[in-house]
């Protein structure tokens, strides 16, 4: 849209100065000062227009979406169409149903709703909690100078290396004898644990980012550690906090191997995914329920990406330091 | 602390009759904003030498002191351990009476504005500005009144609603002043203020923080590298080096009686000429030409100085001669610099002296020499100069310190 514009005013600018010729006009300063926009809004476009490259993006998306769009269509077929025939037969024979998700969903045996509400109860507490950890670790890392503060963050960060799945039976047997084996603890608590290491880190590095004359700034304003923290840096942080947590619902929300071990015993509080798993597993023969759930799983992630995607906003320390 | 504040608003004597502000204007404050380095020190973790060492230094109620020296003379840590941003070592800091060396820099007072500017990004100007307040707990109208009495006085008002990136440097730096003088504090610190601005938006912006404190009778404590920054601006100014404070005294105190060889040769544009000479029966050899010497400065010369004095002269302290004048040397021109008001040459010394241990602004062996700017001399030309009798200054060769006329 500005490109548009700029071209426009660019091309009338250039078309003055032709048909003026003597004066310089300020609008031939104009052209060009511009240039520099519409050449590049130009060969951006021409970047774009490349037929093959287009092609090539076309015929990628298409393969990449096939299996997708063949699960979602089998998702909508009747149980006895998905038996007898292809999901792409329905370019011959469409034949649509809802039967399918009201089983998912509500049928008998397979009450995916309890999963799903399950899957939620896991979620939130399991990106809330790390991240408000993280974010108060990562200021003091960040702004606060105290012995052996290089040597802790090192030694935390360096958690990552340990593999989950030698955590799983250590941390299982603590839970248990702790009594909280059968809540939702063990699945919140594990989650925060793995976040922590890299949530911190993360943070910390946007954190160090800002620069240190802003803190200063701050605290010559009267501002103590607290509201340092939430009216300085915290809205900065937004973008940070934003992407973290997009990440960490995506990660806990698709996790199998976590929740089936400390939650996938008992259906008051296993997740989606356990329950998908057993669908296969078990009832290898249920496709019409199988897709169905698979698409009821994945609709929460689609609508956590797409609603937080707009804090994905750079550029939000602009104007505060002369760079 | 808010008690000073009302003292300050109440003080709007106006005796200017200039403006129709309650900011504070300079009138009867009950507490005295000096402030006080007693024999303060810095020494970085890490480090052996101080990058402040025992600074002793005393700044008067309304007073504007630059701090003034070259990168890494720590100018710039002096002001940050009185804004409480850095640790003092040893020594003590004060304001007014109060003892500050250990508090936080939030109660201490204090508005400084920074180098970079440091405006919260998120925030409008006026929120940038009302930030301290607000943290402070005062009244919303207050602090929109105050807000915009000190927009009015910056030429602010109708940016008040914009977010820092949508501003120019000029008026980002005029919101950073802005945000320390809607404090009303007791002392302004200010940090390179300037050194972000292009040179003719410096200028202008010079004299307007200049006549802004004289207005508002704040103490303030400036820190430049600028000389002229310095020369034009500051009450008195405090040249340090490697930590060490060198020379305090006002603007002519230090261009006419400069302590020693650093500060002579740190202040004024272009910079002083200093040569190392012979003494020899009361008059330094410089070249052909003998320069009398007083015998208090031979007096005072000690064994470390070994008979030599180095003897500073100002490029304006020098006049074109004749060749037969007792203390006319020669000059080979290299280099003529026309500023219209002015013209300087930049040569080097020839004859005897082509050798001799001469250094200034523009390099070893090289002297710069202001002239004429109608009657400039061709480059290559030879010209003879004299020090203007009275003019030379009189360093001790060993010491560097300066010696009695």
């Amino acid at each position: 849209m500005s490109a548009d514009n700029s071209h426009a005013s660019a091309t009338s600018a250039v078309a003055a100065d032709v048909s003026g010729g003597g004066p310089v006009s300020d609008a031939a300063l104009v052209a060009a000062s511009e240039t520099k926009v519409t050449r590049r809004a130009r060969r951006l476009r021409q970047g774009m227009q490349n037929p093959w490259a287009s092609l090539a993006a076309v015929i990628i998306a298409v393969l990449w979406t096939i299996p997708t769009v063949g699960l979602l269509v089998t998702s909508f077929r009747p149980e006895a169409d998905i038996d007898r025939s292809g999901w792409w037969t329905i370019v011959t024979n469409p034949n649509f149903t809802l039967d399918n998700y009201e089983q998912a969903l509500f049928g008998g045996g397979n009450n995916l709703a309890t999963y799903f509400v399950n899957s939620i109860v896991i979620t939130l507490p399991s990106v809330v909690i790390p991240i408000s950890i993280a974010l108060l670790a990562a200021y003091a890392f960040a702004w606060i100078p105290f012995k052996g503060r290089d040597v802790l963050f090192v030694a935390i960060f360096a958690l990552q290396i340990v593999p989950i799945q030698v955590t799983l039976i250590p941390l299982l047997t603590q839970y248990v004898n702790w009594g909280i084996g059968r809540s939702f603890w063990p699945v919140w608590l594990s989650h925060t644990m793995f976040a922590l290491p890299l949530a911190i880190f993360l943070l910390h590095n946007f954190m160090k980012e800002i620069p240190a004359s802003l803190v200063e700034a701050a605290r010559v304003d009267g501002a103590g550690h607290v509201k340092i923290f939430f009216r300085v840096l915290l809205p900065l942080l937004v973008p940070a906090i934003a992407s973290f947590a997009i990440f960490q619902f995506l990660w806990v929300w698709n996790d199998l191997l976590v929740s089936l071990t400390f939650a996938g015993g008992r259906a008051a509080v296993a997740p989606l995914t356990v329950r998908l798993a057993e669908m296969v597993g078990t009832r290898g023969g249920d496709w019409f329920l199988l897709s169905a759930g698979a698409f009821i799983a994945m609709i929460v992630p689609m609508i956590v990406f797409l609603s937080l995607q707009r804090y994905f906003v750079r550029g939000l320390l602009a104007g505060s330091v002369k760079g | 602390m808010s008690e000073t504040t009302h003292n300050r608003i109440n003080a709007d004597t106006l005796h200017d009759g200039s403006s129709g502000t309650y900011l504070p204007v300079k009138g009867t404050v009950t507490t005295m904003a000096t402030v006080t380095y007693d024999k303060a020190s810095r020494i970085y973790p890490g480090t052996e030498r101080p990058a402040v060492d025992q600074l002793d230094l005393h700044i008067e109620d309304g007073e504007f002191l630059v701090l003034v020296g070259p990168s890494g003379c720590g100018k710039s840590t002096s002001l940050r351990m009185l804004a409480g941003l850095e640790d003092v070592n040893g020594g003590r800091i004060l304001i007014g009476d109060k003892d500050v060396t250990h508090i936080q820099p939030k109660d201490r007072d204090i508005a400084m504005v920074f180098q970079n500017y440091a405006l919260y990004p998120h925030m409008t100007v006026a929120d940038n500005m009302g930030f301290a307040l607000k943290i402070a707990g005062t009244p919303k109208a207050d602090i929109r009144a105050r807000v915009e009495e000190a927009a009015k006085i910056l030429d602010l008002t109708e940016y008040l609603d914009r977010k820092p990136k949508a501003l120019s440097g000029g008026q980002r730096q005029r919101v950073a002043m802005g945000r320390a003088i809607v404090r009303q504090p007791q002392v302004f610190l200010m940090d390179e203020p300037l050194s972000n601005l292009d040179a003719k938006l410096r200028v202008q912006t010079r004299t307007q923080i200049a006549s802004l404190q004289r207005r508002l009778g704040v103490t303030t404590v400036y820190v430049t590298h600028d000389q002229t920054e310095a020369l034009t601006m500051g009450d008195r100014i405090a040249v340090l080096k490697d930590g060490l404070l060198q020379q305090v005294g006002t603007p002519r105190d230090m261009y006419d009686t400069p302590a020693n060889v650093f500060v002579a040769g740190f202040i004024g544009s272009p910079a002083m000429n200093l040569g190392t000479f012979k003494v020899n029966g009361g008059f330094a050899e410089v070249g052909p030409a003998r320069i009398p010497v007083s015998r208090a400065a031979i007096a005072a010369l000690g064994a470390e100085d070994n008979g030599k004095i180095t003897l500073g002269f100002r490029p304006e302290s020098l006049d074109v001669v004749s060749q037969a004048e007792a203390s006319a040397f020669p000059v080979e021109v290299n280099i003529v610099e026309e500023l219209g008001s002015d013209a300087f040459v930049y040569g080097t010394l020839k004859g005897s002296l082509a050798d001799a241990d001469v250094h200034s602004g523009a390099g070893d062996n090289q002297v710069i020499v202001r002239i004429d700017p109608r009657n400039v001399p061709a480059k290559g030309e030879r010209i003879f100069v004299a020090i203007r009798p009275g003019e030379e200054h009189l360093f001790g060769a060993g010491s560097g310190l300066r010696l009695p006329a």
